[in-house]
């Protein structure tokens, strides 16, 4: 009876020992993080038609910013968000940097809204507002998790024994986030002490 | 007297580097969740303790009617994170709301940042979208909280949550909202289940170790389904393990004095409020005043 129960925890730790199974989770886990993180993108980009056309309607002659924010969300809508951007580092960085584009025509629009007393109290903006800044949020928790599900799963797929199990069966590193304005902030702010034009 | 006080900096030179490097981490440390012990935790000193009392009370009976969890938390600072990166670190750990509903909701108020917050769990996303967070924010707790009146205004906010979360359609609470399986059936679920490893063990002096261990794993599997009306696989492996600990005495032994040396403080540490294993996205609203 004892050989018996021995026999088996040695045979379970024999097949959970080869990391199988823990590439298996991180793997889903990674899938699911993903999928959160399209769906967020895909909220946002919903919201921008309607913020758009709300702030349009007060500051219509802000047509440099307005333009910025609809070619951002066309350019978005153009790269194909599916999972399989996972495997393809340059799809992936495309789809990055067209997300990093809208994020800072965005926050243009918003800071441009901020010079009409008007559009700042309609209660449509600043519901819109909100649920911009709700969704910003949670797709910084989205992509979070998702750089955490990474992390396990490329820890995994490297440490011994289990890089043996990943070469065997095709597992890859697979890309993180970098911060999505590298290039903004790497660059010294600029301080202007000069009256803004009006 | 110059060389004195070189040796005593060589000396303390340890403590003087061990002092600097406390010193820069506490600078960059970020604010530790606490640990969620009631529905209110003041950690700021803001309310009284009628206040705390009368605020935890209405959400007991908001959370027995409609079984949502909602909880307040006010620290003095969530620096140098912001109020949104501190609040998603709470909401994870805290787990607030039913499993699988996620109803959960913090309302979490930062003292010297000005500063205040209301994570929406995922399931009440629906009810508070962001911008009715953003609009219960910023026309009914910040106009109190101008004039200082803080409890007024935390207690009108919660009021309109409630409110607002009365009239979303979620699952009935059950009688044990916070887990599955009540703390009762599991506290009498582990006795029980040691409890038949110890009688096994003078069974087996009676009947020998197979017919000892087949009535104790029976006895337990009897029980666990029909008496406590846990899931009835649940009940097939514990009768299953009964079995197995009976069979082998050392084992039991050993378990039944783990027992009875463990059961006490095991027993004790269940108590108070916790979260029921609620999940968040990072929905909700803040706003500062």
């Amino acid at each position: 009876m004892r050989k018996l129960i021995v026999m088996l925890l040695l045979v379970s730790t024999l097949l959970g020992g080869c990391g199988y199974n823990t590439l298996q989770q991180n793997d889903e886990q990674i899938k699911a993080s993903w999928a959160e993180v399209l769906n967020q993108y895909q909220r946002r980009a919903d919201l921008v038609p309607n913020l758009v056309n709300v702030v349009k309607g007060y500051a219509a002659h802000e047509k440099d910013v307005l333009t910025q924010v609809t070619e951002a969300r066309a350019r978005v809508g153009s790269v194909q968000a599916t999972p399989e951007l996972l495997n393809d580092p340059q799809a992936f960085n495309k789809f990055q940097a067209a997300q990093g584009e809208l994020s800072s025509a965005l926050s243009r629009l918003l800071a441009v809204a901020e010079n009409y007393p008007q559009l700042k109290a309609d209660g449509l903006f600043r519901d819109l507002q909100a649920q911009l800044e709700g969704t910003e949020n949670r797709i910084t928790v989205a992509r979070n998790r998702y750089i955490q599900a990474v992390r396990e799963y490329n820890v995994t797929v490297r440490s011994f024994p289990s890089n043996l199990t990943a070469k065997l069966f095709g597992f890859e590193v697979k890309p993180s986030f970098a911060p999505e304005n590298e290039k903004a902030i790497s660059a010294p702010p600029k301080v202007d002490f000069a009256a803004p034009a009006k | 007297m110059r060389k004195d006080a070189l040796v005593l900096a060589l000396r303390l030179r340890w403590v003087l580097l061990l002092a600097l490097l406390a010193g820069s981490w506490a600078l960059h440390a970020e604010v530790s969740v606490p640990p969620l012990q009631a529905r209110v935790t003041d950690l700021t000193g803001t309310l009284t303790a009628q206040q705390v009392a009368a605020l935890e009370s209405r959400l007991a009976a908001f959370e027995k009617q409609k079984g949502s969890q909602i909880a307040v938390l006010l620290v003095p600072t969530t620096q140098p994170e912001t109020i949104e990166q501190y609040s998603i670190r709470v909401a994870d750990q805290w787990k607030l709301g039913r499993k699988g509903v996620d109803d959960g909701i913090l309302v979490l108020f930062a003292s010297h940042d000005r500063a205040v917050r209301i994570e929406v769990g995922r399931g009440l996303e629906g009810a508070v979208p962001d911008a009715i967070a953003k609009r219960i924010i910023a026309e009914v707790m910040i106009p109190f909280f101008r004039r200082g009146d803080f409890y007024g205004g935390l207690s009108a906010g919660v009021e309109r949550l409630i409110q607002v979360i009365e009239g979303e359609p979620l699952p009935e609470p059950t009688q044990s909202p916070a887990t599955g399986i009540s703390e009762d059936a599991s506290t009498a679920a582990f006795g029980i289940f040691f409890g038949s490893i110890v009688i096994g063990r003078w069974l087996r002096l009676l009947f020998g170790p197979l017919i000892a261990g087949l009535l104790a794993g029976v006895a337990v599997s009897a029980v666990f389904w029909a008496g406590l009306s846990l899931p009835w696989l649940f009940g097939l492996m514990a009768g299953f393990a009964a079995f197995v600990f009976v069979i082998s005495a050392s084992y039991g032994r050993g378990v039944g004095g783990y027992y009875g040396g463990g059961g006490g403080s095991w027993r004790s540490s269940s108590g108070g409020f916790r979260g029921g294993g609620g999940g968040f996205g990072g929905g909700g609203a803040s706003g500062r005043w």
